[in-house]
């Protein structure tokens, strides 16, 4: 029933949240229980200071490219927090807060974009999928993934994010489409953050909001503020009772901003002003959730400090792990190719092996 | 003359046919306002307007199968994929519609449309950035592939593509975009397209290889210059359709044949190159015809690069076994 309240084409905006973390919408502010509600605010400021400071380790040269996830970080832990373990996470690329709420660590995190694949072996039971590049592809494995739960019968649902641009891609509309008809558990997440790469929202669809491609699915679609932890917690737990009920699966747009570059290969000064920038600083969901928090007597700016300096001293000290441990030996390369290394590429490996070692001494 | 990066040449070379021929247009994810990732079209919005150059949504099957209709009714769209491992959602319509339309048609529609895109590795980019893909697109008959590995070459590569009436995928070596300069000539020229280049002559050993690995090939060639080795090096250029010929001819002479290339070892282009070494030089051989290529593995991420693909210091090895091989 809730999302029957909230038609797409009238182009409201979901919140909870005020910019001054305000409620602005008590019918709605969900019942999450102290523990959850720190541990939120707790990874937020996680994936926010391994962001800053992998924007650093990159400027010296430490870190190779990366996408920054700097102001989403609430469109990704509201719906994260609200999932359950067994849920599962179908990411796009900039979802590092969300990967880290589910379980990826953050010495994976690190490693992945350090350039090692052993980033994405996440532990047992992390059901998180790793990094999707390819723009699109990832909305399809998460209807497949919620189609096999929904016929064995598991009780899981997935959770898949994409970005405004990713939206203009064929493989979101069969990606959706094929949850839609199939009525399976799965909740697509729009992370509207204004640009894909250079390109405006505006110049990727003739559409009003991004919500309003639900129809033509025929399924529920909302515009959430994305910078309102609360408000996207909110939406995802109906999103997920429907999901659990057998209803099928909903459309949710996250309507939010892209604080950093897109990759550290960008320069956002090509395309965007300072003064857009500075605006959307005012609306930082961190901000706004702490501001919450403090209302409610659960935080000050004692515990920010000390949590802020926590977060550093563990980040720092990840990452020069990272740096020891991200190296790479050739056995990596070959062994998971296959279960079993055929005839042919195990003979390849044993030449390339004898290669290294002959030119060893050179 | 102007002295040019490959980068720089590419940009010069849009503008310029943009210039003499206005059913030149130029898309691409990114490639109008910015000017692309690598700014490769940087400039060209401001001079030539939105219509004829423009960003795309990101939709590869969109705007490869979109310029097909352009160039179905009178436009010469010169479309970019913002880096070849992105091609593959647009595969479709490669495979299904450029290449194919001529024939399809018996010639009433043709396809002259050119589909650029970054490729290759050795620049320690995110996954799926890397990849060496000559193969999927040599192997489809009606397409023609080039790759350049000078400014000189991508000027005069990209002007025959432009102005060929067959569909032209253009590789650009991304490693070398901004690696070197070269004097490149103001006037329009074009190089012909299937037609290999022979870089250095030399009597004893034939070095093949192309795009970004022709410069670890020279480099390596330079490092065994006291080795006393007469190595003539063919620069392809274009993949297809291959120049059997010149490859052919230097073996005949050598007796020793090498290719290098990036891509993985199973029906890389250099198991082509010797298949058809072997119809045509046979009797000439001296030594088994070697390829060094990446093994058959997935492109690793960049920690993991140096595994894959093959350094001057390996085929510098390899030149010297070959020639040394009695
Ligand atoms: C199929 C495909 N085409 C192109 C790219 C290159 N690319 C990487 S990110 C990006 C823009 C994505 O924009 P959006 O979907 O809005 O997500 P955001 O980066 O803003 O999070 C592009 C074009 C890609 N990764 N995959």
């Amino acid at each position: 029933m809730f999302f029957e309240k909230y038609d797409p084409l009238k182009e409201e905006m979901f919140a909870v949240l005020d910019k001054d973390g305000k409620v602005i919408n008590k019918d709605e502010e969900p019942d999450i229980d102290d523990e959850t509600l720190l541990k939120m605010y707790r990874t937020m400021v996680l994936a926010r200071v391994a962001d800053v400071k992998a924007l650093q380790f990159q400027r010296q040269g430490r870190m190779l490219t990366f996408a920054p996830v700097q102001g989403q970080e609430a469109c990704q832990i509201g719906p994260m927090a609200a999932s359950d373990t067994k849920d599962w996470l179908v990411p796009a690329f900039r979802e590092a807060a969300a990967m880290l709420y589910k379980g990826v660590t953050l010495e994976q995190s690190y490693l992945y974009w350090y350039g090692n694949e052993r980033g994405s072996q996440f532990d047992e039971g992390v059901n998180v999928l790793p990094v999707n590049v390819p723009i699109g592809s990832q909305v399809n494995h998460a209807a497949g993934i919620a189609y096999a739960s929904k016929i064995l019968e598991k009780g899981e649902s997935v959770f898949t994010y994409i970005g405004d641009g990713g939206t203009s891609h064929g493989e979101f509309h069969e990606g959706v489409n094929f949850g839609a008809v199939y009525d399976v558990p799965m909740i697509t997440i729009i992370q509207n953050n204004q640009y894909a790469i250079s390109t405006p929202r505006a110049q990727a669809t003739k559409a009003k909001t991004l919500a309003q491609k639900a129809i033509a699915y025929g399924i529920p679609g909302i515009q959430v503020d994305g910078n309102d932890v609360l408000a996207m917690y909110r939406v995802a737990q109906e999103a997920l009772k429907r999901a659990r009920n057998g209803e099928g699966p909903t459309l949710i747009e996250a309507f939010t901003y892209r604080l950093g570059p897109h990759t550290t290969s960008d320069d956002p000064s090509i395309y965007r002003s300072d003064e857009e920038v500075e605006e959307w600083k005012t609306k930082d969901p961190l901000i706004r959730f702490r501001k919450y928090l403090s209302n409610k007597k659960l935080w000050n700016q004692e515990k920010e400090d000390k949590l802020q300096e926590e977060m550093k001293q563990y980040v720092i000290k990840t990452f020069k792990k990272v740096e020891k441990t991200g190296q790479y030996g050739p056995d990596d390369v070959f062994d998971f190719n296959y279960e079993t290394m055929p005839k042919d590429l195990k003979k390849q490996k044993e030449d390339y092996l004898a290669y290294l070692k002959e030119s060893e001494g050179e | 003359m102007a002295t040019l990066t490959l980068l720089g040449a590419i940009n010069h070379t849009l503008e310029q046919q943009m210039e003499k021929d206005k059913s030149v247009v130029v898309f691409g994810e990114d490639a109008g306002f910015e000017g692309g990732v690598f700014r490769v079209t940087a400039g060209l919005q401001k001079k030539f307007g939105k219509d004829r150059v423009f960003d795309t949504p990101i939709a590869e099957a969109g705007i490869i199968g979109a310029g097909v209709g352009m160039a179905i009714n009178g436009l010469r769209p010169v479309a970019e994929i913002q880096f070849s491992g992105f091609m593959f959602p647009g595969y479709n319509q490669i495979a299904m519609h450029m290449a194919r339309m001529r024939n399809r048609s018996r010639g009433k529609y043709s396809v002259p449309m050119v589909l650029r895109m970054p490729y290759g590795g050795g620049v320690r980019a995110l996954e799926h950035h890397s990849e060496s893909l000559e193969t999927l697109f040599a192997h489809i008959p009606g397409l023609k592939l080039v790759i350049p590995s000078t400014p000189y070459d991508a000027k005069g590569l990209l002007t025959a593509a432009i102005k060929d009436n067959d569909p032209v995928i253009y590789f650009e070596p991304k490693k070398i975009y901004r690696a070197f300069k070269q004097e490149v000539p103001e006037e329009e020229y074009t190089v012909e397209i299937g037609k290999a280049r022979v870089v250095q002559e030399g009597s004893d050993v034939t070095v093949v290889s192309w795009g970004a690995m022709m410069r670890d090939t020279l480099k390596a060639i330079e490092s065994l210059k006291d080795e006393g080795i007469s190595v003539e090096v063919i620069d392809l250029r274009t993949i297809a359709p291959m120049d059997s010929e010149t490859v052919v001819e230097s073996v005949k002479k050598t007796g020793r044949f090498l290719v290098v290339h990036e891509a993985v070892k199973t029906l890389g282009i250099g198991a082509e190159l010797i298949s058809r070494v072997n119809e045509g030089a046979f009797f000439h051989l001296e030594a088994q015809p070697v390829r060094l290529t990446s093994p058959d593995i997935t492109v690793p991420l960049p920690k993991g690069e140096h595994h894959h693909i093959v350094d001057q210091k390996r085929i510098a090895q390899a030149i010297k076994k070959l020639a040394n091989f009695e």
